[in-house]
């Protein structure tokens, strides 16, 4: 049996096609442009992956989420889910307002409630605990709407993800796996990069501990110098295929855009993969970080303000190579100084598969190397 | 946004209460840690209660499609 879903409810909207009679019922006036990330967010609140939320949230919920990291209702929620648009619109509440992409498609349905302003700055301050702009989720929001528009999804249209389709599975049909696999205890493992042999170890130590591994890849939206997401892809099946047991260890992908706010994410990515089923997740260093923004085990520590999270979080330190231990280790088990540790960095890294050089087999195993220089320009620019 | 409101409880708890907290770290005051346990205690009893979103149309047509993509 699957972890219960997030509030309580495995929110499911109505999924049609883009020229259904699901969507009919507006006004040609009362349609809203949305960019490509949006719409990811649409479906997936659609799908249930951002249960309980129904749909884009009102002023209530957002002012609680920033005050007290919950919804109006008391329920765990870190990061506000907003739909920011422009102030030049005439919706009035209970409006059938139809979203639609940069290409004029219909995206969802949404009965609208109201709009609100909101405060980048605060936005800012209380999200990412900075003001700074060189953050990636500081620019964003600054380059971004101030009008939160708000509103429950009433249908929304199935979305195509292309060559990564049979590779996206929703809540239910992965609550539905994890039951037929047998599995009572999942942990879920989240990545926006290709397996090093630190990842591996780190899901296997977790692993050992329960009864199957999800591993959940985000595809989206991400900074310059991160793999693209047919690279990290291609890794995973590598590693999957040559050094994964079958039957306790699944992947499929989670299209995302992330939003780097270090610990308040990892609290989303919890409350995220509980939807999925999941009952642990595994945390490691400065999960969902960018610069040095966050303290390395920041992402650890707010979990201690969540006793009602329904999931299990695993804290671990980091895993490295240890050429004087001779083989995987980490600050909790290796006495041994950062000289003695293999490690390369992402500059290093992206240096090496563009001079055709591949890191050693103590890094990153010769099979997701072989992937990775498959591809031409493997890093997002 | 969230509001406060009092809860009674004998002053005799309160004061281990105070006790417990003083001697072991991470909370402020008696009535965080109230609200912790009940939060805790509260999750419990409502993860009990929560059916699987799922018809038998669903299921069948989700473990067709999992056994195409090899996932069964
Ligand atoms: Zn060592």
């Amino acid at each position: 049996m699957a972890n219960p879903p997030h509030g309580g409810k495995l929110v499911q909207v109505k999924q049609s096609s883009k020229d259904s009679s699901a969507l009919a019922g507006f006004k040609q006036n009362q349609k809203l442009q949305v960019s490509k990330e949006t719409a990811t967010v649409v479906s997936n609140i659609a799908n249930g992956i951002f249960s309980p939320l129904e749909g884009f949230m009102g002023e209530n919920d957002y002012l609680n989420v920033l005050e007290h990291m919950r919804l109006e209702n008391d329920v765990p929620w870190t990061i506000p889910i907003l739909l920011l648009g422009p102030h030049n619109h005439h919706f009035g509440s209970g409006d059938q307002i139809l979203l639609v992409n940069e290409a004029d498609q219909p995206v969802a349905l949404m009965e609208y409630e109201g709009n609100f302003e909101i405060s980048r700055e605060e936005y800012a301050a209380k999200v990412f605990g900075t003001d700074d702009k060189a953050h990636p989720g500081v620019a964003k929001i600054f380059a971004g709407n101030e009008c939160a528009i708000s509103g429950k999804l009433k249908a929304a249209v199935k979305p195509d993800h292309g060559d990564y389709a049979d590779f996206t599975l929703t809540p239910k049909e992965t609550r539905i796996l994890f039951a037929e696999k047998g599995w009572n205890t999942v942990v879920a493992f989240q990545t926006r990069n290709a397996p090093h042999i630190n990842h591996e170890y780190l899901q296997k130590s977790a692993l050992a501990l329960v009864d199957g591994l999800f591993v959940n890849p985000v595809l989206g939206k991400k900074k310059a110098g991160d793999f693209k997401d047919e690279v990290i892809l291609a890794t995973y099946q590598a590693i999957m295929a040559n050094y994964y047991p079958k039957d306790s260890v699944v992947m499929s992908v989670l299209h995302y855009e992330m939003q780097y706010a270090g610990p308040k994410e990892a609290i989303m990515h919890a409350i995220m993969r509980k939807n999925f089923g999941t009952t642990h997740i595994i945390i490691g260093r400065d999960h969902a970080g960018v610069g040095n923004y966050y303290g390395p085990y920041a992402a650890q520590e707010i979990f201690k303000e969540f006793p009602d999270l329904g999931m299990t979080p695993m804290f671990f330190r980091e895993f490295y190579y240890c050429t004087r231990c001779a083989g995987i280790a980490s600050e909790k088990t290796c006495p041994h100084g950062e000289e003695e540790k293999l490690a390369f960095s992402g500059t290093k890294l992206r240096k090496m598969f563009a001079d055709g050089e591949v890191p050693p087999k103590e890094f990153m195993r010769p099979e997701v190397s072989q992937a990775i220089s498959k591809f031409k320009h493997p890093f997002v620019e | 946004m969230s509001k406060y409101t009092s809860v009674s409880i004998p002053l005799t708890l309160h004061k281990r209460l105070e006790k417990l907290i003083a001697k072991k770290t991470g909370f402020k005051s008696v009535s965080d840690y109230v609200t912790y346990v009940l939060r805790e205690v509260v999750a419990m009893h409502e993860m009990k209660e929560v059916p699987e979103p799922f018809t038998s149309t669903d299921l069948a047509e989700i473990k067709e499609r999992l056994r195409a993509l090899g996932y069964l």
